[in-house]
């Protein structure tokens, strides 16, 4: 954690103390109330729905980039501590708010390394410009790799990356992220019936903070509106 | 970072699942006098010494093993109520109790760290050791009930660590029941295509417990 030491005027730490409680009214995480959400507590939320799901879901860029202000601010604001007690618990809670930033992009970035293809022809709005920028570049060194140590050793009909062979109409050597899977969720709002899938009529009625496990296929809608919590 | 647990199940570990809980909120007696907290995760206190106030179950295990503090033992976990829902558990086999959903987690931190703030706390160990014990034997017991025409499962009632427990397990067994079933089930339903469509082909929902209104 980085340190100031004692070199900045009384001052400036007044200042900076005031900078930091403005942010933190701005951002709602002030005065303890429940009502208005902190973003430790959004990321948490995040992180929770990010891992519990299969697929890659949006990219939360603002909540990240508040997120990170509020820790450099907590971490410049370390050199006014003089008791040990509120300086170990400020650190606990820093590192806290840092282990969630750092699951969730580690998380993201796991996702995407699972699914390279799939996730380099997506919509920007689904990943931010640095994991762009990471799939591209793993892709290119997968893909050089690949072909300097066995593609281009094959036959050149069996050549491509994700192709079986020339013959093939389609990707079929890419795999989607797989929806298939189940999740435990729970609803946080009247859902009502919900439509399981297409095959048969089967309907589940989903009753507020019960548990349920479910194929994530047919509550990927939920999940998106933020009406279904996947625990 | 070392301790990540690997996504592909949507698996937490349970120190993860600590960590979820520990952001509980929980009542402590201070004993010392202290400003207000201003932290990332939001304002606590000022701290004044025999005033409770209520804080996440983080800061107070952290001001309770530096002595700054008493924890005031939830509701929940007093031995009368413990035996009212280890009784009502061991009556129904189908159904779970309502309790905390981190019930385990709460509970195993405070009797870790708190326990000379917990009245009978001898009882109250065993009492939970007892409960989790019926709980879990009867997920088990419920887990064998999964037949392939299962579609969805109902948990009411679960606590996070119980789902924790059991989710890689569940969550496989649903898919290669759903992989192997579901050409048979298409397949079955084209032979019978004169017949009326049965009921049971299209799944049965199969409910770990019973809801009772």
């Amino acid at each position: 954690m980085r340190r100031r030491g004692g070199r900045s005027a009384s001052g400036l730490k007044e200042r900076k103390k005031r900078d930091r409680m403005e942010s933190w009214e701005e951002e709602g995480s002030g005065g303890g109330e429940r009502e208005r959400k902190t973003d430790v507590e959004a990321m948490r939320e995040a992180w929770r729905r990010e891992k519990a799901a299969p697929e890659l879901l949006e990219f939360e860029g603002e909540l990240v980039r508040r997120l990170r202000e509020q820790i450099q601010l907590q971490e410049d604001g370390d050199e006014d501590d003089d008791q040990d007690l509120l300086s170990s618990l400020r650190h606990m809670d820093l590192d806290r708010a840092l282990f969630l930033l750092k699951s969730y992009l580690r998380l993201r970035l796991s996702k995407i390394q699972a699914h390279l293809f799939f996730y380099a022809s997506t919509s920007a709005q689904l990943l931010s410009p640095q994991e762009h920028l990471f799939c591209q570049r793993s892709l290119h060194a997968t893909s050089r790799h690949l072909h300097r140590s066995l593609l281009s050793l094959l036959p050149p009909h069996y050549q491509s990356l994700s192709r079986q062979s020339t013959s093939s109409d389609h990707d079929d050597m890419l795999h989607p992220p797989h929806l298939d899977t189940f999740v435990f969720c729970k609803p946080n709002t009247h859902v009502g019936p919900l439509q399981l899938d297409d095959l048969g009529d089967d309907i589940v009625d989903l009753v507020v903070d019960d548990l349920y496990v479910l194929r994530y296929k047919s509550v990927t809608a939920l999940v998106r509106t933020g009406r279904i919590d996947l625990i | 970072m070392a301790g990540q647990s690997d996504h592909s199940l949507s698996i937490f570990s349970a120190a993860e699942v600590e960590f979820i809980a520990e952001d509980e909120m929980i009542e402590i007696v201070p004993n010392i006098r202290m400003d207000a907290l201003n932290l990332l995760c939001g304002d606590f206190g000022p701290f004044l010494p025999q005033i409770p106030c209520k804080v996440p179950l983080w800061l107070a295990v952290a001001l309770k093993k530096r002595g700054k503090c008493s924890i005031r033992t939830p509701d929940w976990m007093s031995v009368e109520k413990l035996t009212q829902v280890l009784e009502a558990e061991r009556e129904s086999p189908r159904e779970f109790q309502p309790l905390p959903f981190h019930y385990v987690e709460i509970s195993r931190l405070l009797l870790d760290h708190a326990h000379d703030d917990i009245p009978e706390v001898y009882m109250v160990r065993s009492l939970i050791e007892d409960i989790r014990n019926v709980r879990f034997h009867k997920v088990e017991s419920g887990l064998e009930t999964i037949s392939g025409r299962t579609y969805a499962v109902k948990l009411k009632n679960l606590s996070a660590m119980e789902v924790n427990l059991v989710r890689p397990f569940m969550v496989r067994v649903l898919q290669a029941f759903d992989k192997h079933d579901s050409p048979e089930t298409v397949q079955q339903a084209d032979a019978s295509a004169s017949k009326r469509p049965q009921v049971v082909d299209r799944g049965l929902r199969v409910s770990l417990s019973c809801v009772t209104c």
